[in-house]
């Protein structure tokens, strides 16, 4: 089955966006979506953030946190949707969503970080 | 192998039919089953922040007047309140993760085993050192 063969290399995705996500996502968000908007912390202007993210390291980065951190999210809540609600029969269905969405959230990510400007 | 006789025998009806029916809600009845659950769903957030990332990078890439706009969403009170859950589950996920990891990883050093507490203490020290960078580098303008 090939569902089967390709479980390792969706583990470790799942393993390596783990890893990824725990280390860098707190500071992230707590910075981005708290501090910034309720103002605990003075925000960074456009024309220094835009700057940041023009350069390639940082693009490379962000890149590799959202395709890590998705295909963390697809495998994690793959089995959270199977053991959780019990719904064997809509397995097939739900792979192809959790993979759909990962791989289409990275397509998204590529092309953003490719073509920013 | 030559000799042996087995006979086998087989129950006609099978052992499967017996077993009962887990309820949908079983993780609700227990602790340990309920911080299970919440572990797995703290990936929905993960997903969450890249959204949020994603759409950033998008206000960047199209002008100061997107990313003005970009601000201001959020601070709208509902995804302040989305960020605050998050931010929750984020934390939830990485200190679930990081004390697992002796379990994933044994580490030997001479000959012997690293206590669990080590790794798991040099994986918070590098989660301080690594925001701090991360910090720094958002924070220097």
């Amino acid at each position: 089955m090939a569902k089967q063969s390709n479980e390792p290399i969706l583990w470790a995705l799942f393993s390596a966006g783990g890893v990824f996500a725990a280390f860098a996502i707190p500071v992230h968000l707590f910075l981005l979506g708290l501090a910034f908007p309720l103002g605990w912390i003075p925000a960074p202007g456009y024309e220094y953030l835009h700057g940041l993210f023009s350069s390639p390291l940082p693009r490379i980065y962000l890149f590799a946190l959202c395709f890590l951190a998705l295909f963390h999210w697809a495998h994690r809540f793959r089995y959270t949707l199977y053991d959780g609600l019990q719904i064997k029969h809509l397995n097939e269905v739900i792979f192809v969503c959790c993979y759909g969405g990962a791989i289409f959230g990275t397509v998204l990510a590529g092309y953003l970080l490719w073509n920013f400007h | 192998m030559s000799g042996v006789r087995q006979t086998v025998r087989y129950t006609e009806y099978h052992p499967r039919w017996y077993r009962t029916r887990v309820s949908t809600w079983w993780w609700l009845s227990r602790w340990p089953y309920l911080k299970f659950i919440l572990r797995e769903i703290s990936s929905v957030f993960v997903a969450w922040f890249v959204v949020v990332l994603l759409l950033q990078i998008r206000a960047l890439s199209r002008g100061p007047q997107a990313y003005a706009a970009f601000e201001h969403w959020l601070q709208i009170p509902v995804i302040v309140l989305l960020n605050l859950t998050a931010m929750f589950f984020v934390t939830f996920h990485a200190v679930t993760w990081f004390n697992l990891t002796p379990r994933a990883m044994v580490v030997r050093f001479g000959g012997k085993r690293v206590p669990d507490g080590l790794i798991v203490g040099t994986n918070y020290a590098a989660w301080a050192a690594v925001s701090v960078v991360l910090a720094w580098f958002l924070l220097r303008s």
